[in-house]
């Protein structure tokens, strides 16, 4: 990774917020709606009014069961609840329920594609996944100069699951790698919508750099960078916050064992990461067991069932692809990490045409261009699985071309229906041989020169013909047009 | 007709037989606090409209003969840590001086449900910390037997109201005999049920692996009237037990079987126990051995730790519970704040400022002893070894009932003591939990009844402790040296 250009290396480790995709909140029955209006989806458990107690969403559990068993943690037998303690006009109670000492989660690995060596596979260990609430919502407007501060506590108590990487990851790009993965993960195992622009994944990088000086290593002090909310944000930070390291280094020669971790945040406008607060001295938050949670505890025969249970992981998906469909890495990799719903349709449309490569390369042109352009999921795509199975099939066997194909997914895209009544109202009609063939001889009559040149070797010669057949019949499959005129060509000679 | 205000089980029958209506009952109640609570200052909230207004639906419906709860017109006072709608629910903190809860707390639900009428809310020590009911902040309560005297804590005015008759039954809280204690300087019964037996939803939280609430009455049988209507799980509260509820009140005129009552010796030789309350405890013990009963000397190897331990726990569950008043969200926000924050800003010096005023001393001292406690490098000294400490105190107590079905014991070092005496002195007000604690620490539960009248005419209590969920057994006991003796009919002159 040393370079004359960089003449360090990064050192990244990942806290990832997840937002759990429970209907309610992890300790009360509020609704975890996002956008509701403020203070609307709270009640006096979540509000920390005085008596209220919390009760234990099992649903929230669950969740975090699976995701750390897809990310191959430890399920200890018990986990626990703590309070994590601090003052803020966001947090109620005035702590937050969180997991401490023994998370639900212990432990794990996520295995990503080398941004390096993208054949080569990077594996990231993680130290933890826990279970906690989420807090409100402060919004402080200083600009109307009235220093006026309005709290929203809707999302007081949401679920979130934090996910807690070793510092494995060495580039800006292998952080976003690893995010990209994660995410797609979660969304296999729909534990998690991972909508950023909600708050649904949020991300605090830890970055340092070791610098080789003089045959030393010397390590920066360590910055986390909190709170941001796009993966674009993530990569640019952290290169940011990299160059900042090394020339603050530069200046002050500061070593990790000289100044504790600080807190950053990232200016997305202004593209630089900026100091929040000075952790001169570790946060005390004070942590308890929180007395009125009882501890939870896990039987193997829950592990194990939910285990079983688990949906199909973005990299087992990879595979079976590849080996199922006979298509290459590439191309299962890009329908695979389209999400779950592209995998099934490309399955549905691979079996019901009984030509996968020909699924394989029409859904990542057509379905995803249009997918795109449309700004819809497949979930609402216009062409159903089964209708784009028929109409590749009758590409395969020969009744349409590859344009006359794309005519009819246009339509069907437009008006809908079906495929027989798309090639019905597009006026297609299949072309007879003996039709064909009087064609073909009527062309080659006409067009002497080329078939000189097909008989002198130039077979691409024809292609000037097909041109205009489509012209006098656009029914005309032009590969059956080249067969024929090639041995119209051969027979007379 | 006199209004029998010292009996329940007199008013129950009375009702049902119609010689009485709940507004009758209700009115006689509230005529009695009238009375007294000038002197006694038993009330922070007498519910005078609410209480008639509830009596006179209860006469209705008996009139349409529609059924009627098990408590039905029965007065009832209820301590002000307990969230009630339509009253204020304050603690008796400057904090909470108008705080109206926007919900019931489960046990007063069930108090409504069972067609009890709510007639007010009693005074305390301030957020249930105190032994005297001397830190209200509105206000000292009086022991009704002598108004220099205090009627005990926490749970003081709870107490005070039923010695001075102004209901039969109130609800109180113990988390380190706040039921007892007071129970026993006013001459009442009062039991604090296991923890987990009644649910703490509505509860505003002291120290929340401790808090129980309990019924108060005159007598046992009352007692398990009452706690018939409170207790039983509840999904709001998940440390309320999985337990069916037992007729509390069924057998209560018998003792089953063989009744094998432990005595330790080391507390009746207890350093600071007063002669006339050792003398009031072997007077018990010959009672029940009058009765049949064996009497079996047990061993409590750890209960020399049982006020240090107390007073590591609670104080650091306190700090926690106590982390939601800051100003910010419900209660007391200081109004010069914003206005005088200095260098702290507005928001720090909001908690500041705000929690500086509205908590009163002990309040403060007990947070400040909890911060301590839990606070980083002293949670493992302090906290954690206090939870190891406490663990084998309840395995004590499981050693002991191995031998024994029930500890009889003193409630208090001394009887009633004078308001002011210890209240400048904190360690000497600690001492008064000294033979209380340690059922709270275990989780078990146990009863005060009066037991004997000192040379100058004031209450001594008896305590009574079981195995856990064994209230029933409590209560026969209780309900049996009530038939034996005439100490819990004594009242204040």
């Amino acid at each position: 990774m040393l370079s004359v250009d960089q003449p360090y290396e990064i050192v990244i480790g990942l806290e990832v917020h997840v937002q759990l995709r429970t209907t309610t909140k992890l300790f009360c029955r509020c609704a975890t709606q996002f956008g509701a209006p403020p203070n609307t989806n709270v009640c006096p458990v979540c509000l920390g009014m005085p008596g209220a107690l919390p009760v234990i969403n099992e649903h929230a559990v669950q969740l975090a069961l699976q995701t750390g068993l897809a990310l191959g943690s430890t399920i200890p037998p018990m986990t626990k609840w703590d309070r994590k303690q601090y003052f803020y006009p966001d947090l109620p109670k005035g702590y937050q329920i969180s997991q401490f000492d023994l998370p639900i989660c212990d432990g794990g690995h996520l295995a990503i594609a080398d941004p390096a060596d993208e054949s080569q596979t990077r594996t990231i260990r993680l130290i933890r996944a826990h279970l906690e609430e989420d807090a409100g919502k402060s919004m402080h407007d200083e600009a109307n100069g009235r220093a006026d501060s309005r709290i929203d506590l809707n999302r007081c108590g949401t679920p979130l699951l934090e996910i807690v990487s070793q510092p494995d990851m060495r580039s800006a790009a292998e952080a976003k790698a690893f995010l990209t993965e994660l995410k797609l993960l979660l969304t296999y195992l729909d534990v998690s919508d991972c909508e950023m622009q909600e708050g649904s994944l949020r991300v605090d990088a830890n970055v340092n750099l070791k610098i080789e000086k003089a045959g030393d290593t010397i390590a920066t002090p360590i910055v986390e960078i909190k709170n941001m909310n796009s993966f674009r944000a993530v990569e640019r930070a952290i290169a940011h916050e990299a160059q900042r390291q090394y020339h603050e280094w530069e200046e002050t020669g500061l070593t990790i064992k000289d100044r504790t971790k600080r807190t950053f945040g990232w200016d997305d406008a202004a593209e630089r990461t900026v100091p929040q607060r000075e952790k001169e001295e570790a946060a005390d938050y004070r942590y308890l067991p929180d007395p009125d949670l009882l501890p939870i505890c896990l039987s193997t025969e829950t592990v194990e069932a939910t285990r079983a249970a688990l949906a199909e992981f973005p990299a087992v998906a990879r595979q079976r692809l590849q080996a199922d469909y006979e298509i290459k890495a590439y191309d299962a990799d890009v329908i695979v990490n389209q999400g779950r719903g592209v995998v099934e349709y490309f399955e549905a449309v691979a079996k019901g045409s009984g030509d996968a490569r020909r699924a394989s390369s029409w859904i990542q042109q057509d379905v995803l261009r249009t997918m795109k352009e449309q700004g819809v999921g497949i979930g609402d795509f216009a062409v159903s699985a089964d209708t784009l199975a028929e109409l590749l099939g009758q590409v395969s066997a020969g009744k349409l071309d590859n344009a006359r194909a794309r005519d009819v997914f246009q339509h069907l895209l437009e008006k809908g229906g079906s495929v027989a009544e798309a090639i019905k109202a597009l006026g297609i009609e299949s072309v007879d041989a003996g039709e064909i063939e009087s064609l073909c001889q009527e062309l080659l009559d006409a067009n002497p020169q080329v078939v000189e040149d097909v008989r002198g070797g130039k077979m691409q010669a024809i292609g000037s013909l097909i041109g205009q057949a489509k012209k006098k019949n656009p029914n005309v499959n032009p590969k059956q047009f080249r067969e024929i005129c090639l041995q119209l060509i051969q027979s007379a000679g | 007709m006199t209004i029998p205000l010292d009996s329940a089980a007199k008013l129950l029958g009375l009702l049902a037989s119609g010689e009485l209506t709940a507004r009758q009952a209700t009115q006689a109640s509230l005529d009695r606090i009238a009375a007294t609570d000038p002197e006694v200052g038993a009330f922070t909230f007498v519910n005078t409209e609410a209480a008639l207004a509830a009596a006179d639906s209860i006469d209705q419906r008996r009139r349409d003969g529609q059924p009627l709860g098990a408590l039905a017109g029965v007065p009832i006072a209820v301590k002000d840590v307990l969230c009630t709608t339509d009253m204020p629910t304050t603690c008796s903190s400057r904090m909470l001086e108008n705080h109206m809860s926007p919900y019931d707390a489960t046990v007063v639900a069930r108090l409504r449900a069972a067609d009890a009428v709510i007639v007010g809310k009693t005074n305390m020590d301030e957020f249930a910390m105190g032994a005297s009911t001397e830190t209200s902040a509105f206000g000292k309560t009086t022991n009704p037997w002598n108004p220099s005297l205090t009627p005990g804590g926490s749970s003081g005015g709870a107490a005070a109201c039923v010695a001075a008759g102004d209901v039969p039954l109130s609800l109180g809280s113990d988390t380190g005999g706040s039921i007892r204690q007071p129970a026993a300087f006013c001459g009442i019964t009062g039991l604090k049920p296991t923890y987990g037996r009644v649910s703490r939803y509505g509860l505003i939280a002291f120290a929340s692996s401790l808090d129980q609430v309990g019924p108060m009455a005159f007598d046992a049988v009352d007692c398990a009237t009452l706690l018939n209507a409170i207790a039983g799980s509840d999904a709001s509260d998940s440390t309320s037990l999985p337990v069916e509820t037992p007729d509390f009140t069924a057998g209560l005129d018998r003792i089953e079987g063989e009744l094998r009552i432990g005595i330790v010796k080391h507390h009746l030789e207890a350093e600071g126990l007063d002669p006339e309350v050792r003398q009031a405890v072997d007077d018990a013990i010959e009672v029940f051995r009058d009765a049949g009963a064996k009497i079996v000397e047990v061993e409590l190897p750890h209960s020399d730790y049982w006020v240090p331990t107390y007073y590591v726990i609670a104080p650091s569950e306190a700090s926690s519970n106590l982390s939601r008043y800051d100003g910010a969200h419900y209660g007391h926000r200081s109004p010069v704040a914003a206005s005088d924050a200095g260098d702290r800003g507005p928001l720090v010096a909001t908690y500041c400022r705000s929690r500086g005023e509205a908590f009163g001393a002990e309040v403060k001292r007990r947070i400040m002893i909890g911060m301590y406690a839990l606070s980083a490098g002293y949670g493992d000294k302090y906290y954690m070894k206090a939870l190891q400490v406490r663990r084998l105190i309840s395995q004590d107590f499981d050693a002991a009932f191995q031998n024994v079905d029930l500890l009889l014991g003193p409630v208090t070092p001394t009887p009633p003591f004078a308001m002011g005496e210890k209240i400048d002195d904190p360690l000497q007000m600690y001492l008064c939990d000294l033979f209380t604690v340690g059922a709270n620490l275990a989780g078990i539960p146990a009863l005060s009844m009066p037991g004997g009248l000192t040379s100058n005419n004031l209450p001594i209590g008896i305590q009574l402790q079981a195995p856990p969920l064994q209230e029933a057994k409590l209560l026969q006991a209780a309900a049996a040296f009530q038939r034996a003796t005439d100490w819990h009919t004594k009242r204040p002159l």
